[in-house]
């Protein structure tokens, strides 16, 4: 049995028509540079009116050009964003820089 | 056995529901519908309030400090407090404060100064590692975390599965098996700080709770002094099973809450709703579902408080507490799966805290030891103790 960590599907530019693809379920995505440097991870939950699709379309507004995304589908959204958050950390020491903004209580997480 | 609420009881019964209805249910219109947190002013206010009303630390016993309410009183408000939408695992958020593990006041004074208070004081939180990937219905048999003696203290080596609070503690108890010969009687319980080297917090693990996550534990080569045994060596079985059966009343009182409150939700959806020109409330089939869950609720609180008044008399009530978890648990999941059905499709959604209740009460079938063995411990009391 394998269990997937992190989150390594390929980057989809950030834009109002791509997020238009996206489904309308619940889930969890991440926003890179054009590096593909992490600067946030967030959750689309239960009171997102179209999930991954609205949550998307209002981060390509707000941030405009230039940034990449990548999505999972997934009921477990709190718990599966809570461990997306703590492998990051894990990896690279600190939060990505938009969620240390406003940091959720997290726990650590040693990933083998 | 009377369970009428004393006069007393109901003022702090009444107490509780204003808080639950006004300060709690407001504040979760707002939240995500698989919150387990509120936001930290929030919390911080209600806290104030849960002082106040002098029900902070509800679970401390008098002599640290508690407000000294019996184990009756504390599922009367239990069943109170977990009646919204994450009040199956987190009942009011936290705001009435926490005791820790009940293991801990058993604890030497050295390890009381070191971790009790602080924990009581909310300056330290804590986990419980029992169960095991090989198993956690029977620890006993399952445990295979292996403590070694070495240099004045012990080397521990394993994995604990299905722990929660594991990433987020400063401390927690660890069963492991120091004598590989002697069954249950080779079992002690530890006390491990979470930044000692070869403990390791390896992964959550998702589970139907997507509010709050388990998590996966190793034990790497870990060595503790022998000042971190919990009570006595090759005894710690006891201190696990105690716990697992004492736990199991406030258990049943957090699945009797929700029954209450999904059952409440589809009672007044079947007075408002019509299909076909008659009110649900008219048509047999939904007055019979309803009549189930009121049967299912007052069995399960009818025997968890029998479990309850036992326990406050000192009588020995392990296997009231095991049917107080089985119907509570199994009654509760029958009443929200029946509120569902009467609420049609709006029951699937999360615009209502049904859908919550149904994947939380799930898990409540199997956690703090599943129906079956439940149903096992039953059996053996009535059965003779040697049945195998």
């Amino acid at each position: 049995m394998s269990i997937r960590l992190r989150l390594d599907k390929p980057w989809r530019p950030l834009t109002p028509e791509e997020a238009a693809r996206l489904p309308g379920q619940l889930g969890v995505y991440q926003i890179a540079d054009a590096q593909g440097a992490i600067l946030y991870i967030g959750q689309a939950g239960g009171r997102s009116p179209f999930g991954l699709r609205s949550e998307l379309a209002r981060e390509a507004e707000e941030r405009g050009p230039g940034q990449q995304f990548r999505v999972e589908v997934n009921m477990q959204y709190r718990s599966r964003w809570f461990e997306l958050l703590m492998v990051h950390k894990a990896d690279h020491g600190e939060l990505p820089p938009d969620n240390a903004k406003n940091p959720p209580p997290l726990g650590r997480l040693s990933p083998a | 056995m009377d369970f009428e609420p004393s006069e007393e009881q109901q003022l702090l019964i009444d107490q509780v529901r204003r808080f639950v209805r006004e300060e709690i249910i407001p504040l979760e219109a707002k939240l995500d519908p698989d919150a387990a947190e509120l936001d930290p002013a929030d919390h911080a206010r209600l806290v104030e309030k849960t002082r106040a009303m002098g029900l902070f630390g509800i679970d401390i016993p008098k002599e640290y400090g508690g407000p000294d309410i019996d184990i009756v009183t504390r599922v009367l408000l239990a069943i109170e407090m977990a009646q919204h939408r994450a009040g199956l695992y987190v009942p009011c958020y936290g705001t009435f404060g926490g005791a820790g593990l009940a293991q801990i006041f058993e604890a030497n004074d050295d390890q009381k100064e070191r971790y009790l208070y602080p924990t009581l004081r909310g300056e330290k939180k804590t986990f419980f590692g029992l169960t095991e990937p090989s198993g956690g219905s029977d620890p006993a048999r399952a445990i295979q975390t292996r403590a070694e003696r070495k240099d004045n203290g012990w080397v521990l080596n394993g994995a604990k599965i299905f722990i929660s609070n594991a990433d987020r503690a400063q401390y927690g108890i660890v069963f492991a098996r120091t004598d590989a010969s002697k069954g249950r009687a080779g079992i002690t319980c530890f006390i491990i700080d979470s930044d000692t080297p070869g403990f390791h917090v390896r992964r959550v693990v998702h589970t139907l709770r997507s509010s709050h996550y388990a998590t996966e534990l190793e034990f790497k080569d870990c060595w503790i002094s022998d000042h971190q045994v919990l009570g006595e060596v090759n005894k710690g079985f006891a201190v696990a099973n105690d716990r697992l059966t004492r736990q199991r009343i406030p258990y049943a009182a957090g699945c009797i809450g929700v029954a209450i409150a999904a059952h409440e939700m589809a009672i007044e959806w079947a007075k408002m709703r019509s299909t076909f020109g008659e009110k649900l409330a008219n048509r047999q089939a939904v007055q019979w579902m309803l009549v189930d869950n009121e049967i299912d609720i007052r069995t399960a609180k009818h025997f968890t408080l029998e479990a309850a008044e036992k326990a406050r008399r000192g009588l020995p009530f392990r296997i009231e507490a095991s049917i107080a978890k089985l119907t509570a648990s199994e009654g509760g999941g029958r009443v929200v799966d029946r509120s569902m059905q009467i609420h049609g499709g709006m029951g699937m959604t999360k615009d209502l805290p049904l859908e919550r209740w149904y994947r939380e009460m799930r898990i409540r079938r199997v956690g703090e030891g599943p129906s079956e063995v439940q149903r096992m411990v039953i059996a053996r009391e009535i059965l003779g103790s040697n049945l195998r």
